[in-house]
């Protein structure tokens, strides 16, 4: 579904990726995890648009991705939910969610929205507060359902255990791992490297803007490189 | 009494004028956090452009539609060829670029349609109404009814249409905006162009009362920017109370004060908001958690 081959991406003259190769196939939950500054959410970054290609290919459901402006990825079927929540603060929750069907407008909206209720149902209970004013672990989610309302095939989640306690991570984790069934393709980036290979079945190792490792999320798990270096076994 | 009223109608006729152009602020905050100070030139080229078509012998609606659509397409020109290639600068910076629009567009109105004050004739004529021992132009009707329909319009746009929620999302928060599907660079031309005729009609609906000159722009934007931070930037609410009571204020200081005073009225308002209630009557507080 969505193939990167030979990623480049620069900040000025620092260049953060050095050719990043990954796949993720229909239907599969992949996470790419490393630690802090190994230039994982420039990838993401890269993926929805909103960070410059320098070299390398993306290519999503067969189309060239690299030139397409970000505004228009979403209609290709590709969602982001960012690093930082990035919610519309001053808008309430029930504005957020619309927002996030802008490119709809029939009445599959509406049951969207219920399903987003459903699925965290403390964002029905604080609809017409603003956003800026929910915690954290709301926002995550929030972000997450805002993504869900604009009817991806693929998810690209950024860091949603940042900052939020392990009750709520646990609780994040188990709707990533849920979207499966509503045939929603996943790529979570995350540092918590151990939820997040807990509910994926690929991982790719990320360190200093290469990928070091890729394999199966169990055998990464297993890994005692990986376990030394990321889960702190 | 009738003095009272006298002071209060010429009040709200110029406060209408001032409304616009703080509606014509809102917009284009609302979309981008930045100060457009070219808004009064907005208003200047609206009654410019509508002399000089009607000069040319054509019909005042005519004339009128055609200052507000070429005002529309200058503010689009504006966003596209000053605004827009300084994307990612601050937004001091984007204000100080529409300092520098407002000299360039006063500049050219001056070389193009020359120095001299101009008008046109009134809507509906120049007989004044009498109402309770004071009177009232009917253009003054017709500028007051210009803010408030205008206002409606807006206040139905930003809070009944997904189109409007966008462009307050856009402020809120760029990256999100695209994230979700909206091209963030056509929010920020239609507010420019959505700003700028809002500008030019209240500036062709005031000639006939206040005549026009190239140089009549900064006077507004100034009042009118005075009347949105009076009202609190941002909201559409606050600017038409806003620019409405600041042409009261300016009224009753030329009225009972001195007519001297009167344009210190708007500024001594301006620093009172500052000091004292920097959100505006209307403002929204912002509470954000992180």
């Amino acid at each position: 579904m969505l193939t990167v081959e030979g990623l480049r991406s620069r900040y000025g003259r620092i260049e953060v990726l050095h050719g990043i190769d990954l796949q993720v196939q229909s239907g599969e939950i992949v996470t790419v995890v490393g630690a802090n500054g190994a230039g994982k959410t420039t990838l993401l970054r890269c993926l929805s648009g909103v960070q410059p290609v320098t070299g390398g290919t993306i290519t999503f459901r067969g189309e060239p991705l690299v030139s397409v402006p970000a505004y228009k990825r979403l209609r290709l079927g590709l969602a982001q939910s960012p690093e930082g929540r990035q919610i519309f603060t001053s808008l309430t929750v029930e504005e957020n969610l619309r927002l996030g069907a802008f490119l709809f407008s029939d009445e599959r909206v509406d049951r969207d929205m219920e399903d987003a209720f459903q699925m965290f149902p403390i964002l029905k209970q604080k609809r017409n507060l603003a956003a800026g004013g929910l915690s954290g672990g709301q926002q995550q989610m929030l972000a997450m359902a805002r993504a869900l309302m604009g009817r991806p095939t693929c998810l690209l989640l950024d860091e949603p255990s940042m900052g939020l306690a392990p009750i709520i991570v646990s609780q994040i984790f188990d709707v990533v791992k849920n979207l499966k069934a509503l045939s929603v393709t996943v790529l979570l980036v995350e540092q918590n490297a151990f939820g997040a290979l807990k509910i994926a079945d690929r991982g790719y190792v990320m360190e200093t803007g290469r990928i070091i490792m890729a394999g199966a999320a169990d055998e990464l798990i297993a890994d005692p490189r990986i376990r030394e270096a990321y889960l702190g076994i | 009494m009738s003095e009272l009223l006298q002071f209060l109608f010429s009040g709200l006729t110029v406060g209408a004028v001032y409304a616009l152009v703080a509606l014509g602020f809102t917009i284009i905050y609302n979309a981008s956090d930045v100060v457009n100070f070219a808004q009064g030139e907005f208003v200047m080229l609206g009654g410019m452009i509508t002399w000089f078509a009607h000069a040319q012998g054509l019909p005042l609606p005519l004339a009128a539609l055609i200052a507000i659509a070429v005002t529309a397409l200058l503010g689009v020109a504006m966003n596209k060829l000053m605004i827009e290639p300084a994307r990612g600068a601050p937004v001091v910076s984007l204000i100080i670029i529409t300092i520098g629009a407002s000299i360039f567009i006063q500049g050219g109105t001056q070389l193009i349609f020359g120095k001299e004050i101009h008008s046109f004739p009134a809507f509906s004529g120049d007989e004044p109404l009498r109402i309770g021992g004071a009177t009232i132009l009917p253009q003054s009707l017709w500028v007051i009814a210009g803010a408030l329909v205008v206002y409606v319009a807006l206040w139905l746009f930003f809070t009944r249409t997904l189109l409007g929620r966008a462009v307050l999302a856009t402020a809120n928060n760029r990256l999100a905006a695209q994230l979700v599907g909206i091209n963030t660079s056509f929010v920020m031309t239609l507010s420019f162009a959505l700003s700028a005729a809002i500008g030019a009609l209240g500036g062709m609906l005031a000639a006939p009362i206040t005549l026009t000159a190239y140089n009549v722009g900064i006077g507004f934007a100034l009042k009118g920017f005075a009347g949105a931070m009076l009202g609190g930037m941002g909201s559409p609410k606050g600017a038409l109370t806003g620019g409405f009571l600041i042409g009261l204020i300016e009224a009753l200081t030329a009225g009972y004060v001195s007519s001297q005073y009167k344009d210190a009225a708007a500024f001594v308002v301006i620093l009172l908001v500052l000091f004292f209630m920097p959100q505006g009557l209307f403002g929204r507080k912002s509470t954000d958690r992180v």
